[in-house]
Order: C-alpha cells, then sequence, then structure tokens
C-alpha cells in the first residue's frame, strides 16, 4: 500500500500554488476529460504537470515503503523458529524488493530518475509508510504484519490497480498477485500461535495489540466526504475512510475465528451500517510518526544506507566489468 | 548517487513456448548478462517465463502519442475491410 498522501498541509499547499499559472483550463478541462471517458494515460502522453508530479510522489513513496519495509523482516531470518519459516520469510522480502523495484520502474516513467529518488528516500527528504517506524519485537509479528499490513496493502492496491496511471496500474496488477501469499503465510503464523501454548497465544495477543492500530492508521487521515483532485483524475478511487473500514469489517471475523481480541473496547458491529463501527483514531500519534520519525524511522534509513554502502563496491566491480566487455567486444569488431 | 552509468533495459517475456513475447517492465543494470539475471530475479519469481528478451530502452523507436491520430486514422474508415461490412443469403453458414 502505502500510498496515502503523507506531505503536511504546508508542503501540499506550496507545491500546488507553484503550479497553478502554468496549464491553461482548457487543457486540464481536455485533460479531465479524457480521465472521465475512461481512458488510461501512458508514459509519453501530454499530462497536466501536477498529475505528473502527484503520481511520482506516490508512486516512489509506495516504491520506498516497499524496501523500508523488508528491514523489520530482514531482523528475523537468522531467528525464524524453523526452516520451512526461514524459506518463506526469505521469499516474502525478496517479493517487497521486486514490489520495489516495479514500482520504481513505474515512477521513471514519469521522468524522475530511480537515483534521485533512491537519493531522497536515503537523506531523509521523501517519505514512507508510517507502519514500518514501528518496532516489531516478537517472532509473532512477522505474522501480525503479514496478516495486518500486507492485508491493509491489499485491501488499498486492488482499486490501484485502476489506477488512470496505466504503468502504476500494471505494477499493482502483479504486487497483488503475489501479495496475497504475505498476507495468508502471515495469517497461518498468527494461527499456529493462537493454536499453541498459552505462552504462544500471549505472544499472537500482544502483537495484535501493537499493530492493529497502525495498520488502521495506513489508510490515511479520515477523508469521508472530500472529493479529492486524486479521485477527480482516477488516481485514487475510494476514500481512504471507506478502504479502513472494507479492510475492518474484513479483518474482524479473521481475528475472531482465532480467539484474538481486537483492542478496542468501543469496537461492535452496527446492524444498520452493516459494518463495525471503531473506537477513536489517535491521530496524533500518526502525524507525530511521519514529523518524528517513530520509534523506529532513524534506525531504518541508517540501516538503508549502510546496505546502500556496503553495496558500493559490488556496484563498482559490475560497472569496471561491464566496461572491459564493452572494450572487448570494440576490440574485436574494430579487427 | 554514482550509478548513472546504469542502462535501464525493457524486458520482455515468453511465459510458454507458442506465445508471444509481452512486456513485463523494465530493470536496471549495467551489461546484458547482469540485465538477464535481474530480469530473472524480478519478474519470473514464480515460473512466469521460459524465455526473455531484454532490449535497451533507449534503442526503442516509438510513435509519438500526439500524432497517433494522423498515425492511426487511415484505419477507421475502410469498413470494407471487415468481414461483417459483408452480407451473405440466408442459408449460407459458416462463413
Amino acid at each position: 500500500m502505502y500510498s496515502t498522501d503523507l506531505r503536511t498541509d504546508a508542503e501540499k499547499k506550496s507545491a500546488g500554488e507553484a503550479l497553478r499559472s502554468v496549464e491553461d483550463a482548457a487543457f486540464l478541462a481536455a485533460f479531465q476529460k479524457r480521465i472521465d471517458d475512461g481512458a488510461i494515460i501512458e508514459p509519453k502522453d501530454d499530462m497536466p504537470e501536477k498529475y505528473r508530479k502527484t503520481l511520482t510522489r506516490q508512486i516512489s513513496q509506495h516504491a520506498h515503503s516497499e524496501i523500508i519495509g523488508m528491514l523489520p523482516e530482514g531482523n528475523w531470518v537468522t531467528r525464524a523458529p524453523s526452516l520451512k519459516r526461514k524459506m518463506i520469510l526469505l521469499a516474502k522480502i525478496q517479493d517487497e524488493a521486486g514490489h520495489g523495484l516495479y514500482l520504481y520502474s513505474a515512477a521513471e516513467t514519469l521522468g524522475t530518475k530511480r537515483d534521485d529518488m533512491v537519493a531522497d528516500l536515503l537523506s531523509g527528504k521523501a517519505k514512507y509508510s508510517t507502519i514500518f517506524t514501528y518496532p516489531t519485537p516478537s517472532w509473532a509479528d512477522m505474522g501480525t504484519v503479514g496478516w495486518l499490513v500486507d492485508g491493509a496493502a491489499i485491501t488499498n492496491q486492488i482499486p490501484l490497480c485502476r489506477c488512470s496511471y496505466g504503468p502504476y496500474a500494471r505494477a499493482m496488477v502483479r504486487v497483488c498477485k503475489e501479495e496475497s501469499f504475505h498476507q495468508r503465510q502471515g495469517y497461518e503464523v498468527v494461527t499456529v500461535l493462537a493454536r499453541g501454548t498459552a505462552e504462544q497465544k500471549k505472544m499472537a495477543q500482544e502483537s495484535l495489540d501493537r499493530i492493529w492500530w497502525p495498520s488502521l492508521m495506513m489508510f490515511g487521515p479520515s477523508d469521508a466526504g472530500q472529493v479529492s483532485q486524486n479521485m477527480k483524475w482516477k488516481i485514487k478511487r475510494h476514500s481512504n475512510d471507506e478502504l479502513r473500514q472494507r479492510f475492518i469489517d474484513a479483518t474482524v471475523p479473521q481475528a475472531e475465528i482465532l480467539g484474538l481480541k481486537i483492542p478496542d473496547p468501543d469496537l461492535k458491529w452496527n446492524e444498520e451500517r452493516g459494518s463495525y463501527d471503531i473506537g477513536e483514531i489517535n491521530w496524533d500519534e500518526f502525524w507525530g510518526v511521519i514529523k518524528g520519525g517513530g520509534t523506529c524511522g532513524k534506525m531504518r534509513i541508517r540501516d538503508r544506507k549502510t546496505a546502500h554502502k556496503d553495496g558500493e563496491w559490488v556496484r563498482a566491480a559490475a560497472a569496471a566489468y561491464a566496461e572491459k566487455q564493452e572494450r572487448k567486444h570494440s576490440a574485436i569488431a574494430a579487427e | 548517487m554514482s550509478s548513472d552509468n546504469w542502462h535501464l533495459y525493457e524486458v520482455f517475456m515468453r511465459s510458454k513456448n507458442g506465445l508471444a513475447h509481452k512486456h513485463a517492465g523494465s530493470v536496471h543494470a549495467q551489461d546484458a548478462e547482469t540485465a538477464i539475471q535481474s530480469a530473472r530475479d524480478l519478474y519470473t519469481r514464480r515460473g512466469e517465463a521460459s524465455s526473455l528478451w531484454i532490449v535497451k530502452s533507449n534503442d526503442i523507436i516509438a510513435s509519438d502519442p500526439s500524432k497517433s491520430d494522423e498515425l492511426f486514422d487511415p484505419a477507421d474508415d475502410k469498413i470494407y475491410r471487415h468481414a461483417s461490412f459483408y452480407t451473405v443469403p440466408d442459408g449460407v453458414k459458416n462463413m
């Protein structure tokens, strides 16, 4: 997922003002009509600069989240409880790297270099999903992250498969196919714990207690009743609240089946709406994480920087090898 | 950042013999060999391909979307190129 607009109000405002005078009303209206007619926008098509910028930011932020999302999981590879779980975890992490790369590819089609996007992540300029700033101190968290975080991601990403920007939509189709394995393996990890010893069940419950609310925050601030520019441009198809509700309604029964308790005393079924009502989300916590980086934000960027630096010699060696091959080929061609 | 010397390659894959190669996405790599390996890791983790084509993105020559009308218009007004343009007498089957 990780596709929610995480900019502060001031950032959104200044980005909007800078662009207002560049494109005339006729151009914008013609573009809107194409969108309304159901057209899919492809990389070389004309598009408003704001559409390009919004998508570049959203897709790159989404890519960064996939990449940063590998870190809490990588932390558990050597301590997975069995070889089977270890292999599954490695496969999942490899998928996350893949998702990051599909997304960087899609973002690049809008004209921003991948190196620049990565540089923005490493410098702390670019944002990524708040969920990955939370610590994952027990093995149960690997299960809960798959179940809830990937579950929330799927809820958010399925509508993005119909996003008006072709390369993003196509990347999402691939991501969604792979993401359902992530959610199921997570739920299976939690199931095994919930049906295990009292101690294991406690681990599962504590993990749910930790990750439930942050996973609801992944959908972004409440926006019921607003029709945003992103919706008009069909970058986004549903409100944050609608997607969050969809996720809650799907997830609560899954917790019940395992005998786990959702950590919300106000949670109750609303017969009239045919949906669950929930207690209030602590948005101060959400904005605090965005501004301050949360518990693990600094560590995540530090780890990412270290990994990037440690890979420097591999990139240098590959470049030297490529250059050598190139020279050999041109020498042969010259003979 | 120092990796600007990496090339962008477009990846096409054939899911099985008998079908055509289809665009899958792109990879960054420094040479063709690593591009193939990266494309294998990135796009074929679940048996999606039996063959890969890698093409440097810069080598692709694409039509200009702003000229799509003049390029493709001539195909629109020749409805007699379609079988459905023609009527056949009642009783003629399977034509």
